[in-house]
């Protein structure tokens, strides 16, 4: 296809992609005060680089295995009631470092790791966009398909369980949704914003919804937005563009905020 | 048949043994009140009940195709997800806009559907959480602690409101609480509970059991007395109880 020659259109489409994946999973961050567990789970990611480097595999794959790993991890450990903020604290940044350092081991890869840590969306190819693409839409339609469930199980689990639901499964479904945008957005984005990208459109969106669903809907606009702003910007001023994007999205929370402190 | 069985029910949390032995059966129908003091195992029966905990021995049989309809003691809510008492309604099972309003109007709350549930009082979300129990037509309504929160006479009007669901649909109803004397009076029966069934019976029988006056203080004149702040039952290992 010849229009998705332009790098600039593949980028565009890869951070919207992004952005229509992390909306919904963002919204549920919020809702269940996920936030460190997104973070702690992303940051786990660049381990997975570098066994990926290492064993000459996909990059895509070792992310996901070693985010799913991360975050069924952390999951089991908060159902036993386990996973305080501290434990979450330490296991995010201990998977960060050893990322790095198990990166600097690898001898001959020369790998541009600011691309994985800031995202590099400029370098996204027709592949990336089809593993994008594909995995926005398993998170779409896992959570389309789960929602009142999930809506349920977050509201209380014993509310859940009262109407004949498991919350375990639930929350194992949110996880495996977390690790599969972090791998997804980890070329966009790169691992140290994924969790800026899920939690600020949501948060931003819930100044004006009066409904889950608008809610959701709302943050992935917003993300679409911000992720299509970033791309410009990054292009324009030559900036990283994760930070970019994320910047773009601070600024639209700001502005909401802003805006409904004046209306209140 | 019973539409809801419990035989030898053990539950530990951690290393604690919260129930031990309790077995209890609701029929079609009636009212039960299980009362206890604080830490006695009551809310831990109701999840038990709704399946939320698994026992360590004993078993829960309901009766197959029993429909639950749970009124938790509160709601976890977290402001940063709108919800309103209409859509909330609809959760996990979506209903229709005439149902949903006769379900408020038939828990006493008929114009916040349109509220963000975060917004409403502690008296009114127990009414939307009690319409949305009864949106799911059940055989069986439970309720944890229902009045928590509400005033003396909030609390009778509340189980007023209940004995009146009882009678226009039939369900059987077992509610948790310490508020003894005004659920008593509304209640079938009475299971007394201290981590195992200390009583059980009529109102009246319960109220004037030694196990009773034992749990809630011998001061205490009947279904209709105040309920007395004194825990003097003990299990002391060495004084064993004739039960």
């Amino acid at each position: 296809m010849a229009w998705l020659d332009s790098f600039l259109i593949r980028a565009a489409l890869g951070g919207a992609g992004v952005a229509v994946a992390a909306g919904p999973l963002g919204c549920f961050v919020v809702w269940r005060r996920m936030a460190y567990f997104s973070d702690a789970t992303a940051h786990a990611a660049i381990l997975g680089v570098a066994l990926a480097l290492a064993l000459e595999a996909p990059i895509f794959g070792g992310v996901l295995v070693v985010a799913l790993g991360m975050a069924v991890t952390i999951s089991t450990l908060a159902g036993r009631g386990a996973a305080t903020d501290t434990l979450l604290g330490v296991m995010a940044h201990s998977g960060l470092a050893t990322g790095l350092v198990a990166v600097s081991f690898l001898p001959d890869v020369r790998i541009d790791l600011m691309g994985f840590l800031l995202g590099d969306i400029l370098a996204v190819t027709q592949t990336d966009l089809l593993l994008i693409w594909g995995g926005a839409a398993l998170v779409l339609g896992v959570i389309a398909r789960r929602w009142t469930a999930l809506l349920t199980a977050t509201l209380g689990a014993d509310l859940a369980h009262a109407a004949g639901l498991d919350p375990d499964r639930e929350r194992m479904a949110l996880t495996l949704c977390l690790a599969l945008v972090v791998a997804v957005a980890i070329k966009v984005v790169g691992v140290l914003l994924i969790g800026a990208l899920l939690v600020i459109p949501a948060a931003t969106a819930r100044r004006f919804a009066r409904t889950p669903e608008a809610m959701v809907a709302g943050a992935i606009g917003l993300g679409v937005a911000a992720a299509l702003a970033g791309v410009w910007l990054s292009f324009r001023f030559d900036t990283p563009t994760g930070p970019s994007i994320v910047c773009a999205a601070a600024a639209s929370f700001a502005v909401a905020n802003l805006a409904g402190r004046r209306h209140a | 048949m019973s539409l809801l069985t419990v035989e030898g029910l053990d539950v530990r949390l951690g290393r604690r043994r919260v129930l031990r032995d309790v077995s209890l059966a609701i029929r079609e129908g009636e009212i039960v009140t299980v009362v206890g003091p604080n830490g006695s195992g009551k809310s831990t029966l109701v999840r038990a009940l709704i399946g939320a905990l698994r026992p360590a021995t004993g078993r829960v049989t309901r009766r197959a195709g029993l429909r639950i309809g749970y009124v938790p003691q509160k709601l976890a809510l977290d402001a940063s997800l709108p919800m309103t008492a209409r859509r909330f309604l609809g959760l996990p099972r979506s209903v229709g806009d005439d149902a949903a309003h006769d379900a408020l109007s038939a828990a006493g709350a008929p114009s916040v559907g349109d509220t963000q549930i975060a917004d409403l009082s502690g008296g009114q979300l127990q009414r939307v959480l009690l319409a949305r129990a009864l949106l799911t037509d059940p055989h069986l309504l439970i309720l944890d602690e229902p009045t928590q929160g509400l005033d003396q006479p909030g609390a009778a009007s509340f189980y007023r409101r209940i004995e009146e669901i009882r009678a226009g649909t039939g369900c059987a109803v077992l509610m948790v609480s310490h508020d003894l004397h005004v659920v008593m009076a509304a209640s079938d029966r009475v299971i007394c509970l201290n981590g195992h069934v200390c009583c059980e019976g009529h109102p009246e029988q319960v109220a004037s059991a030694p196990e009773y006056r034992a749990l809630f203080g011998s001061g205490t004149q009947g279904a209709l007395a105040l309920y007395r702040h004194e825990h003097a039952h003990s299990h002391d290992p060495a004084h064993p109880h004739p039960h």
